[in-house]
């Protein structure tokens, strides 16, 4: 079964920028992680994301579409990342959510509609 | 035997509609045909396992005509429907369980109730997947017991179990199981509460006995199935000693009679010794937390003469593990028994946040009345029976305001 992690902090918090005494700490974390979901064989995709400040919303109505300036939900926190893999159960999915190097932030675990059943 | 269906076909929902038909033939069939037979739980497994097997079939064909994009089975129920194939890679893993000692009676009920309990599923659908799943009320039941639509019940059900199914949350022994435990404890604490405060209830009743004696089925079940865990059999121990104070609780018009004026005759032994029982066997994890807490102090009640600092004891312990004003307000009045009223008042004047709760303005209303401010007593007491919702409650807040000794004109002292 494939769950995304959505992975969801507030940009106004101070995050690490490259030339920081620990970016290369908080980036070393980050690619741990990854490389132990590939170990564990569950990795199936993830990237980062680019601020919601550069989010452009297509926005459809009936067939009609409009563009606008922003992400589609206005929240505090703003989707940065995600994670897409594959275990068995919630619970898996769930202790990968948990061992994310997010510091202050949230996880959304989705688990993705299972076309490949049929 | 919904546990072990559910187990044996990797899906929940199917299980329990299968366990209905099985039910509903045992109910016919029994009754027509030679009676009972000699292995009546065999007879209900085999019969709800074929009727399960059955609506998978139909479902299946069914979903397969409408080539819609719905997944109908997951695969743990397909590998079981086609016999032959190697055991499914099912939702309901259970390495691990013998070495803790769980295997065997109350083992599948166990994981039910934990499965009900998942910190994924909300709080309501927590309470309500417990007990229409682990305690086998109907949803008929339960709306009546809290008060609810029969609809708005179904619904959280329908929601929970299509969330279990679709998201993947095993009927697993958790691996963090202390956690789970813990939340255990307060959905079957919070089912104990509802049968036994019954805040909710518009009957004249104060208790709901029956919901509160399956919350201590429940829990008693858990206990003995998660015997290191002592908070469960700390709550185990608080149920039993609230509910053997049940006949005593109220008089015959339903008025409602404090603690200290209770008729200790009509307390009920059995409960009161299993109670102490349960407490002794939490107490000797010394591992304490705040429901072995609260079993002392209820077990301190229990006494021919309370202890009343040592009540308060306890209450900076409790305090300690889970601070909030409802226990500051508990500790107040412990205070007013062992030191009296002044120095409760003055505790009571310094909680913040229980404007909206009708005890708060109650026990304000007794030491204002207590500590001679007439005029202060009756409008705290008028507060607490406008926001009490109990019948009973509001009935015995009323009385204690027309009680309130006659206030003495001005100028007479």
């Amino acid at each position: 079964m494939k769950y995304l992690l959505l992975i969801a902090s507030d940009p106004t918090l101070p995050s690490p920028e490259p030339g920081d005494a620990d970016f290369d700490a908080y980036m070393a974390a980050w690619t741990q992680y990854t490389e132990d979901m590939e170990a564990a064989g569950v990795y199936c995709g993830g990237e980062a994301l680019q601020g919601a400040d550069t989010a452009t919303t297509v926005r459809h109505d009936s067939g009609a579409t409009t563009i606008v300036d922003g992400p589609f939900a206005e929240l505090k926190e703003h989707l940065g990342g995600y994670y897409l893999i594959d275990v068995d159960t919630l619970d898996d999915a769930l202790a990968w959510a948990k061992r994310l190097p997010v510091g202050t932030g949230a996880v959304e675990v989705r688990p993705v509609f299972p076309t490949d059943e049929f | 035997m919904l546990a072990l269906l559910a187990d044996r076909l990797g899906n929940l929902d199917v299980a329990h509609d299968g366990l209905q038909d099985a039910y509903a033939k045992a109910a016919s069939v029994w009754a027509a045909d030679a009676g009972v037979p000699d292995d009546p739980a065999a007879w209900v497994y085999v019969v709800a396992r074929n009727a399960a097997i059955d609506r998978i079939r139909r479902d299946a064909a069914a979903r397969n005509r409408l080539a819609s994009q719905a997944r109908v089975l997951d695969t743990a129920v397909a590998g079981d429907v086609d016999p032959g194939e190697e055991e499914p890679p099912s939702l309901i893993a259970d390495e691990g369980l013998a070495d803790e000692g769980l295997a065997g009676a109350g083992d599948e009920q166990l994981r039910l109730m934990l499965l009900c309990c998942h910190p994924a599923l909300s709080r309501e659908s927590q309470v309500v997947l417990t007990l229409r799943l682990a305690g086998g009320l109907t949803t008929e039941e339960i709306a009546a017991a809290f008060l609810l639509q029969e609809s708005t019940v179904q619904q959280r059900i329908v929601r929970a179990k299509r969330k279990i199914r679709e998201a993947r949350i095993p009927l697993a022994m958790p691996a963090e199981l202390p956690e789970r435990a813990q939340l255990l404890a307060t959905v079957l604490g919070l089912i104990f509460n509802e049968g036994y405060v019954a805040h909710s209830s518009d009957a004249a009743t104060l208790t709901r006995s029956d919901l509160a004696d399956q919350a201590i089925r429940l829990t008693a079940t858990a206990a003995d199935a998660l015997p290191d865990e002592p908070e469960l059999a700390g709550l185990l121990a608080l149920e039993l000693f609230h509910r053997s104070r049940e006949r005593a609780r109220t008089d015959a018009s339903g008025r409602l009679i404090r603690l200290a004026e209770q008729d200790r005759s009509l307390w009920e032994a059995s409960f009161i010794a299993r109670g102490h029982a349960a407490l002794a066997a939490a107490l000797n994890h010394r591992r304490l937390g705040p429901w072995q807490m609260q079993a002392l102090i209820a077990a301190e009640h229990t006494r021919r003469a309370t202890d009343w600092e040592r009540v308060v004891r306890y209450y900076d312990t409790l305090l300690g593990m889970s601070p909030g004003p409802v226990i500051r307000l508990s500790r107040a009045i412990a205070v007013g028994e062992a030191q009296g009223p002044e120095a409760a008042l003055a505790e009571v004047e310094e909680i913040d946040g229980l404007d909206g709760y009708h005890l708060f303005h109650a026990a304000r209303a007794d030491l204002l009345e207590r500590t001679g401010d007439p005029h202060g007593a009756v409008a705290a007491w008028d507060r607490a029976a406008a926001l009490a919702t109990n019948p009973a409650e509001v009935q015995y807040l009323r009385s204690r305001t027309r009680d309130v000794r006659p206030i003495p004109p001005r100028g007479v002292i």
